[in-house]
């Protein structure tokens, strides 16, 4: 690898890069992120390797394993570049013929082209899919045209110029006055303006300083940090280093949770590669200023995406937070001025740098600047990563880009925010999505989870299951955060199970105010947030269950029976080989009936029948 | 137990107390679990009090002090995955393998665990099985990885 001294280095490596890749006619781009590899990929990409090793056509044809596009349901995904032509769900045994077909002869293979369910024709590029089509990927798009473990990939696509022009063309405080003027506002879900955070800390008298990237993504429902990461670590780094020249930090730290073992890698490969090319380490481009980065690897704790436990967590320590008083740019890691930012905020700052803040300030609202990920999850058509302009409305997003209900069934509500959030109900869906509409409607728009939930979902489930998820998650430091959250979960517990009464409710709402406004940290001051939502716009459901005993979602298992339709029982069998419990009898081609006492409600019979006879009630 | 490697990583990580979840990390990946005594060890060569270390081992979710299994079956209980039906493929789990989750099977041949999120929710319900992602999972899905895994087991018995 190329060792580069000086922004002319810089260039003159960026020009060979690009010589060189014209060499090639086509790219095939294989995804490679973690949900492609659920499907194989990296079959494919063997495929592909093999295929054209033996066609001779190596030389001719590049082929990349990129990070993740994001419309990771129709995966493995292959892009066929210049062409721009989108083949989803690709096998290994169909390489053979898209390479005859489309790379030797230009044609196109139909059966991998995506369909659009509405107009019943094909789609060639993925522009003009309805997922992508109303998208703006930013951050995203170049995902699909770097290799994450070869750091001139991103040089080719104009990486670190940022950096050169920060180093050489502006002065720190020039560059935090940038990040001011662009309003951008930290993506972890706080919203917090980054560039005031920098400058409070650049104030800060003490010579050592820390920047740290936030990647312990732990929402549930949430992969875009992962995705960003995964696939194009070398912005997240570059902004890092622009961060840490405006506000003078020469360390550096990525915190990467550890049930992401690709991002942890990819960020490892591309710490060597940016040290070895000089963009990282001692006297980056020859402009005298040293900064480098260490990673550091969380241990499974969802409060440790709280910036006071995960400075406790890099510095070896149990991750319990403390008090805010005095805040992380004060007093961070090892007691130093700390800046904290999140991956996706990192990843927007080179973006800024290059295009200019007036630029960015264009995209979004007035309080919102620029564009946000969302993952797009739960019981929607399309799923997957929605990069789009603050400001774009729920419906939008869930309809338009998401293509609506998965099967048959309505979509009632969107959850957002994880387990800080709440539930937005679908007669909602005309809020615009940005840091404050979605907090006066009783959720916030967090980190960027999006789990679209429908008629088949139980709200007192959801909110049982956030209360759930909290109680284990909390550090345990704080009482009413750990007792209080226990006690809740009791209460739901009870609700789904039929043992609800008048009361339940009201100590419920109680219970949340005293955990609300008493906990120590921002786990416990938001954990009743999906509680009181839920109860706020669902509050029948609730009732339902505490009164007449009844689930209308068909969820609690308590409260629910199983049954199967004799009109549209067809006996083939199915269910009864499946029930663990052998509590479904008939002959084959005669009606089954399940026996009430010995079945376990698991659900299985409804999961195998085609026919959709089993009926829950 | 031959400790020489957790003399190796704590060597690797310079003896460095920061650097203490990185090197209980190397622990478990080359023990499959943190032997008490591995951890004896990490503390004398830190300086460190044995408490201490038991308080950051038993404090973060992804460190085991009990041998794990040979196959580690996990499954993501995320929102995504949870409104998609993960608590039916866990009822699944449970029964298949007459464990709860965070234990291991009596023969020490799986280890059952869940966890709050594996980023992969798009294609949910998801299971991360021997280092593989398995994705749009169902009961009757998770039961056939289940049993392919031990029919594998009887071949590779008979061959030997």
């Amino acid at each position: 690898m190329r060792r580069v001294k000086s922004v002319k280095g810089l260039e003159k490596w960026k020009d060979d890069i690009l010589s060189k890749q014209k060499r090639s006619e086509m790219i095939v781009s294989v995804c490679g992120g973690t949900g492609c590899q659920a499907y194989e990929c990296q079959k494919v990409k063997g495929a592909f390797q093999k295929e054209l090793t033996q066609k001779g056509m190596r030389e001719r044809v590049a082929l990349k394993v990129t990070g993740c596009p994001g419309f990771c349901e129709r995966g493995p995904l292959v892009t066929i570049h210049p062409q721009n032509i989108f083949y989803q769900k690709v096998k290994p045994e169909d390489v053979p013929e898209i390479i005859s077909e489309t790379i030797q002869n230009g044609r196109k293979v139909e059966h991998l082209l995506f369909e659009d369910p509405n107009a019943n024709r094909k789609i060639t590029s993925a522009d003009d899919i309805p997922f992508y089509r109303s998208q703006m990927r930013l951050l995203l798009s170049r995902n699909d045209l770097i290799d994450p473990t070869h750091i001139e990939d991103y040089i080719a696509v104009e990486g670190y110029q940022s950096l050169a022009k920060a180093l050489f063309q502006m002065k720190p405080t020039e560059i935090i006055e940038e990040i001011k003027i662009s309003g951008l506002r930290g993506r972890g879900g706080a919203g917090y303006p980054t560039g005031k955070k920098w400058e409070e800390c650049k104030k800060e008298p003490n010579e050592t300083k820390y920047v740290i990237c936030n990647c312990d993504e732990g929402d549930p429902g949430a992969f875009m940090d992962r995705a960003l990461m995964e696939g194009n670590p070398h912005s997240v780094l570059e902004g890092m280093v622009i961060g840490a020249y405006a506000i003078g930090a020469n360390k550096g730290f990525i915190y990467v949770r550890h049930e992401y073992p690709l991002a942890h890698k990819n960020a490892e490969i591309a710490i060597q590669q940016a040290r070895k090319a000089g963009l990282l380490g001692e006297n980056i481009l020859g402009s005298g200023f040293d900064f480098d980065v260490e990673i550091a690897k969380g241990g499974g704790a969802f409060v440790c995406g709280e910036s006071t436990a995960l400075i406790a967590s890099i510095e070896g320590r149990v991750g319990e937070p403390r008090s805010k008083q005095i805040r992380t740019v004060k007093h961070g890691l090892w007691g130093k001025p700390t800046t904290l930012n999140n991956v996706e905020t990192w990843a927007n700052v080179p973006l800024i740098i290059e295009k200019g803040s007036k630029w960015f300030s264009s995209i979004g609202t007035e309080k919102s600047k620029g564009t946000k990920i969302f993952s797009l999850v739960g019981k929607v058509k399309n799923t997957g990563l929605v990069e789009v302009p603050m400001g774009i409305t729920l419906k939008e997003i869930i309809f338009d880009i998401g293509g609506g209900q998965q099967d048959g069934r309505k979509i009632k509500a969107v959850q957002t925010g994880g387990p800080s959030g709440g539930c937005i109900p679908a007669s909602l869906f005309h809020l615009p999505v940005d840091f404050d509409s979605l907090t006066q409607a009783g959720s916030m728009m967090g980190s960027g989870g999006m789990i679209v939930l429908d008629e088949g979902t139980c709200m007192v489930d959801v909110a049982k299951y956030f209360v759930h998820f909290l109680e284990e998650e909390s550090c345990g430091k704080c009482l009413p955060c750990r007792e209080g959250l226990k006690r809740m979960g009791q209460i739901l517990d009870g609700i789904t199970e039929g043992r609800g009464d008048g009361d339940s409710l009201a100590l419920l709402e109680d219970l949340s105010e005293v955990v609300a406004d008493t906990s120590l940290c921002g786990l416990g001051k938001t954990a009743p947030n999906p509680v009181l939502s839920a109860l706020g716009y669902f509050r029948p459901e609730f009732e339902a269950h505490i009164h007449q005993k009844r689930c209308p979602a068909g969820v609690c298992t308590s409260l629910i029976q199983y049954s199967i339709s004799e009109t549209d029982c067809t006996g083939c069998n199915a269910c009864t080989k499946i029930c663990p419990t052998q509590a479904i009898k008939g002959e084959k081609k005669e009606i089954h009936h399940i026996l009430a006492e010995l079945c376990s409600k698991c659900g299985s019979c409804k999961d195998v029948c085609k026919e959709n006879a089993v009926i829950v009630q | 137990m031959d400790l020489k490697s957790v003399d190796l990583i704590v060597d690797k990580h310079q003896e460095k107390r920061t650097a203490l979840i990185s090197i209980l990390h190397d622990v478990q990946d080359r023990y499959k679990y943190l032997p008490e005594e591995a951890l004896k060890m990490v503390a004398s060569r830190l300086w460190m009090d044995i408490n201490e270390i038991y308080g950051v081992a038993t404090f973060y979710k992804s460190f085991s002090l009990i041998p794990k299994g040979k196959h580690s079956v996990t499954l993501c209980l995320g929102t995504a995955c949870h409104v998609r039906g993960g608590p039916k493929i866990l009822r699944e789990l449970k029964t298949l393998l007459n464990i709860e989750p965070g234990q291991t099977t009596p023969d020490k041949q799986f280890s059952l665990n869940v966890v709050n999120c594996l980023g992969v929710c798009a294609i949910g319900p998801v299971m991360f099985v021997d280092g593989k992602f398995y994705g749009e999972m169902n009961s009757l899905k998770a039961k056939r990885v289940i049993e392919k895994i031990n029919k594998n087991k009887r071949k590779s018995g008979v061959k030997s």
